[in-house]
């Protein structure tokens, strides 16, 4: 696969002084799924903005589809659609117009049953004469993509698309993306969300301080990132692991007062049952238990701190 | 050249203006009445004739000019500016268009609007007083001239207002006393010497003056004169809008 989108060395200095982006450099290949994570104010919308021409790279250089952003802007941005992160549209418009225009602002004629398409596709259909101001936060959300894909991009940037957004939207939306790529398009988005990057990525980037930590096939990232605490707090005390739970990865914390084991949550069994059964035998009694994940910032903070990955 | 996107703007411009288009009709033909309650029965009661035109008539031209700058300037400015304020903007920055497929659009429906405002107002005129135009084709020409040169120059404020406020400051603080210290309602040679030569640097007098040439054959300044302060006029704005969109200025950090 040939990278369509080719960044190089990307330094993003806003007017103020602030160094927002210090250096990034990434290929992204054609028609493949990049979950671009990080904590907020990292860079995520700096460097989306910056692929785009909403701001200008303080140097570096970018190209899609071999045209440079800069000197041959036209080429390259024809390519290329946008969500933003925000929600930003005209009030007063309808659905329709508003969907239309984008169309005509990215130079390709008029066709209003691709546009029915879009709208239908993204269950907008029976507001396409209602003003926006009229829809709910997630219809709105929905019309940015709509205005997104009514160019027909070949590179998608979708800036955090499902924030706010409800469960059953979000995988709507994951269904849209799934489309997408399957008609070729190649998508970026960024996310907050560990389970969105698993669901639909084929890549995920870890982003922070205007750094590219690292890009990883995800499922090499998410074994990394998969790993889930069980805490048991016991109702005894107990000075060391009972001989027969050495099988288990366990530990003992709170001076004997709980348990911790950690399993894979994408492992086909996670040993839970076994561990209760063996506990159970071994005459443990237990108080509370208690689950948790390796959060983002977990990971960040892992990141940060792993010389070789920083590297 | 994207002419598709220039298009898109347009019509999408345009939209706005339809929906308000009562408005739009009805507040022109109000001022433009109570212009001539005021100015042509109480004035004109005393000023019988300017240079030989009833004074009714002698202030339609001024009438009308004030009408469409003010139009145009607040149009195009509020064009570019709302896009900025509620962030839609992004899509303008993002899509594969040069700043004169930008200025197109928005400068071009905005000095539609003022045109039609313009047309309204010389319908309205046309009411009260009687009016038979010399050089029909000269006015109208003149007309979308004025509609086009005010409309870049609103288009520059509307990128250079950061609010509200900033949107209306150079409207009412320059543009207006400039009209009206134009000549909309006099002749300058009414003016005391020393005036006259003052009023001279006010480019609004040249605008004015070639209107009314086109109306009335009679002009403050030679008729060439007006059209080349338009055309230098016209130059500078484009030059600053060029710059604009080169640099980035308020628009593309
Ligand atoms: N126009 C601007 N001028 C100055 N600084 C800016 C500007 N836009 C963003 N920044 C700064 O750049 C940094 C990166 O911001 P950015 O919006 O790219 O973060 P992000 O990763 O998208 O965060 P989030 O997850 O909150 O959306 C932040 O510190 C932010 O304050
Ligand atoms: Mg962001």
């Amino acid at each position: 696969m040939a990278a369509i989108v080719e960044i190089e060395d990307v330094k993003k200095v806003y007017d103020g002084g602030f160094a927002a982006l210090k250096g990034v450099t990434l290929n992204i290949e054609e028609g493949e799924i990049l979950a671009l994570l990080g904590p907020n104010g990292a860079g995520k919308t700096t460097l989306i903005s910056t692929i785009c021409g909403i701001s200008r790279p303080s140097s570096g250089a970018i190209r899609v589809g071999g045209h440079d952003t800069v000197s041959d802007f036209r080429a390259a941005r024809s390519l290329v659609g946008l969500v933003p992160q925000e929600v930003n549209l005209e009030p007063f418009e309808t659905v329709w117009r508003t969907v239309r225009f984008s169309r005509g602002l990215f130079g390709k004629p008029k066709d209003d049953t691709l546009i029915e398409k879009i709208l239908r596709q993204l269950s907008l259909w029976d507001k396409k004469d209602t003003a926006i101001r009229a829809l709910s936060g997630g219809m709105k959300r929905r019309v940015l993509i709509a205005k997104a894909l009514s160019h027909e991009p070949r590179v998608l940037f979708l800036d955090e698309p499902t924030a706010g957004v409800d469960v059953e939207l979000r995988r709507d939306m994951w269904e849209i993306v799934a489309g997408l790529k399957a008609d070729g398009v190649t998508i970026i988005l960024t996310t907050h969300y560990i389970e969105e990057a698993e669901a639909i990525a084929d890549r995920v980037g870890v982003i922070n301080n205007g750094k590219l930590l690292l890009v990883e096939d995800k499922d090499a990232l998410m074994t990394r990132m998969g790993q889930k605490q069980l805490r048991i707090d016991l109702q005894d005390r107990i000075a060391t692991v009972p001989p027969a739970l050495h099988g288990f990865d366990l530990e003992l914390a709170e001076d004997g007062g709980s348990l911790i084991y950690r399993y894979d949550t994408r492992a086909d069994r996670t040993g839970i049952a076994k561990l209760m059964a063996a506990m159970s035998e071994e005459g443990l009694v237990l108080r509370d238990l208690q689950t948790s994940q390796n959060s983002l910032e977990d990971i960040f903070v892992g990141l940060v701190h792993e010389p070789e990955a920083a590297a | 050249m994207n002419w598709q996107a220039v298009k898109a703007i347009y019509i999408f411009e345009m939209a706005r203006f339809f929906r308000t288009l009562m408005q739009s009709f009805i507040s022109p033909v109000i001022s433009t009445s109570l212009y001539f309650v005021v100015f042509g029965a109480a004035i004109g009661s005393r000023i019988e004739e300017v240079e030989g035109v009833s004074y009714g008539a002698f202030i339609v031209p001024g009438l009308i000019m004030l009408s469409v700058i003010t139009q145009a300037i607040s149009n195009a400015s509020f064009g570019i500016y709302f896009p900025k304020f509620i962030g839609t903007i992004y899509e303008l920055l993002s899509a594969p268009i040069n700043f004169l497929e930008i200025v197109m659009g928005y400068v071009g429906a905005a000095a539609t609007k003022a045109m039609f405002i313009g047309l309204v107002i010389l319908g309205t005129a046309a009411l009260f007083v009687d009016l038979s135009i010399q050089h029909p084709i000269a006015m109208l020409a003149f007309m979308v001239l004025t509609c086009l040169s005010l409309s870049l120059f609103g288009f520059i404020i509307g990128i250079w207002a950061g609010n509200f406020e900033q949107l209306q400051l150079v409207p009412l603080l320059i543009v207006t006393p400039l009209v009206f210290l134009g000549g909309s309602f006099y002749s300058i040679s009414m003016l005391p010497e020393g005036w006259q030569t003052v009023a001279l640097f006010n480019p609004v007098v040249y605008l004015i003056s070639g209107f009314r040439w086109a109306f009335f054959g009679m002009a403050d300044v030679p008729i060439g004169l007006s059209l080349l302060a338009i055309a230098v006029f016209t130059g500078l704005c484009l030059g600053a809008i060029w710059w604009i969109f080169k640099s980035g200025w308020k628009i593309r950090n």
